[in-house]
């Protein structure tokens, strides 16, 4: 769609969602209900950060496996807080969509440093 | 003008128009973001054996502003659930307690962390003469063990005239444990605590070095990747604090005696904004202070 046209628009949206008041009323017992939830997943972030201190002082043998269980670790905490905080466990499509776009472009970026040492001359 | 959709959803997109906003904004953040870790990643992997320091930051204190920025995720996202729940005075007490959290941050990086770097000293020892500064490296001893060589002695510099003046011949440094008795087993891997500097003293000629600074960008590649990104990410913080105390102060108010839901929907993107800077610093704190 190209031209979007503003009455007809407010004449269609209030029609698709219910009634303000009722929506409200819904929208807060949710949210009340997420709340223990947002403070388990505060709880759940500050212990991983101790676990992952704790880790960076265990010998796993090589720098590079010290890495990956830290990286593994900063990787789980950032999908709580990007499920749970950021909403993206419930989050509307085009929201997504953007998402695959951004995911696709920043690992062709890091895939460019992994290019930096690709040579065809003298391997 | 009014606005459209700052409460109500669009029906092509089926959001509201600020939401939709802030995620082409937070995809480009990631960008900006994803290209400095990818140099990061690049300096680190193309670091000689030894060259990547470990061990220079404070980790307690990082840990406890990984804490404190958690802590100001929760809340802010508090603050947001007690908007939707009509509750203002509980979001008033949950946002001035996430701006407090930022300031806390802010303070202890500006105050406390960076200057400290900025009053540390090291000189990187020319590869020829490392043998000759075997007494402060202890190369011997990590070679045994399988470790990477050590090429910097580090601490307080005593004579700071010395970085600026070419008559004098030597640096004088109050070297760090790590140099002060490098055989020891307990310094092949980095300390929990900090452990200041000693005060037995090497005298390092100007001449037997390779490059020697204060803890400053130009230092090495990796402050240089430090300050270049903690300082990136201290000013999204800093921008994220004054965007929350313009919603916390009373001008904010008159937006909720409007429509509440207006003000919520404002808390969410800049709530979104703020947890994906705590998801930034949550790759930084490992890969600074702990690796």
């Amino acid at each position: 769609m190209n031209e979007i046209q503003e009455p007809s628009l407010a004449e269609t949206t209030p029609v698709g969602t219910s009634p303000e008041a009722v929506h409200d009323e819904h929208a807060a017992h949710n949210v009340a209900k997420h709340v223990r939830k947002y403070l388990l997943v505060g709880a759940t972030l500050i212990t991983f950060t101790a676990i992952t201190v704790f880790l960076s002082y265990v010998n796993f043998g090589t720098m590079k496996a010290n890495v990956a269980v830290a990286m593994a670790v900063a990787t789980f905490k950032a999908a709580l807080v990007a499920a749970i905080f950021m909403h993206l466990s419930n989050e509307k499509r085009l929201i997504y969509r953007i998402l695959v776009f951004t995911a696709f472009f920043v690992l062709g970026l890091f895939f460019l440093t992994y290019l930096a040492w690709y040579d065809p001359v003298t391997r | 003008m009014e606005i459209p959709y700052t409460v109500t959803a669009r029906p092509d997109t089926g959001l509201w128009n600020a939401k939709v906003g802030i995620w082409l904004f937070l995809a480009s953040e990631v960008m900006l973001f994803g290209g400095l870790f990818s140099a990061y990643v690049f300096l680190r992997l193309d670091a000689e054996p030894g060259a990547w320091p470990h061990g220079l930051l404070n980790v307690p204190v990082g840990t406890m502003n990984t804490a404190i920025l958690i802590a100001s995720s929760v809340t802010v996202v508090l603050a947001w659930a007690a908007l939707k729940m009509r509750r203002y005075r509980a979001y008033w007490w949950y946002m001035l307690v996430t701006i407090l959290c930022g300031v806390i941050f802010l303070v202890v990086k500006l105050a406390y962390e960076w200057p400290q770097k900025f009053d540390h000293f090291g000189a990187v020892i020319k590869k020829d003469k490392l043998e000759k500064y075997e007494k402060y490296l202890g190369n011997h001893h990590l070679a045994e063990h399988g470790l990477a060589p050590r090429m910097e002695i580090s601490g307080h510099l005593h004579n700071k005239e010395a970085l600026n003046d070419p008559n004098a011949k030597e640096y004088e440094i109050a070297m760090d444990p790590v140099n002060a008795d490098p055989t020891n087993p307990a310094m092949d891997r980095p300390h929990f605590l900090y452990v200041p500097p000693t005060d037995k003293i090497a005298t390092v000629e100007k001449e037997d070095v390779e490059y020697a600074n204060m803890f400053l960008p130009k230092h090495s590649a990796y402050f240089a990747s430090y300050f270049t990104i903690t300082g990136l990410h201290g000013a999204h913080v800093l921008g994220g604090v004054l965007v929350f105390l313009y919603m916390w102060l009373p001008v904010s108010k008159k937006v909720y005696k409007r429509n509440p839901e207006h003000l919520a929907n404002r808390v969410e993107v800049a709530g979104l904004f703020w947890h994906f800077v705590d998801l930034v610093w949550i790759f930084v704190f490992p890969l600074f202070y702990l690796l």
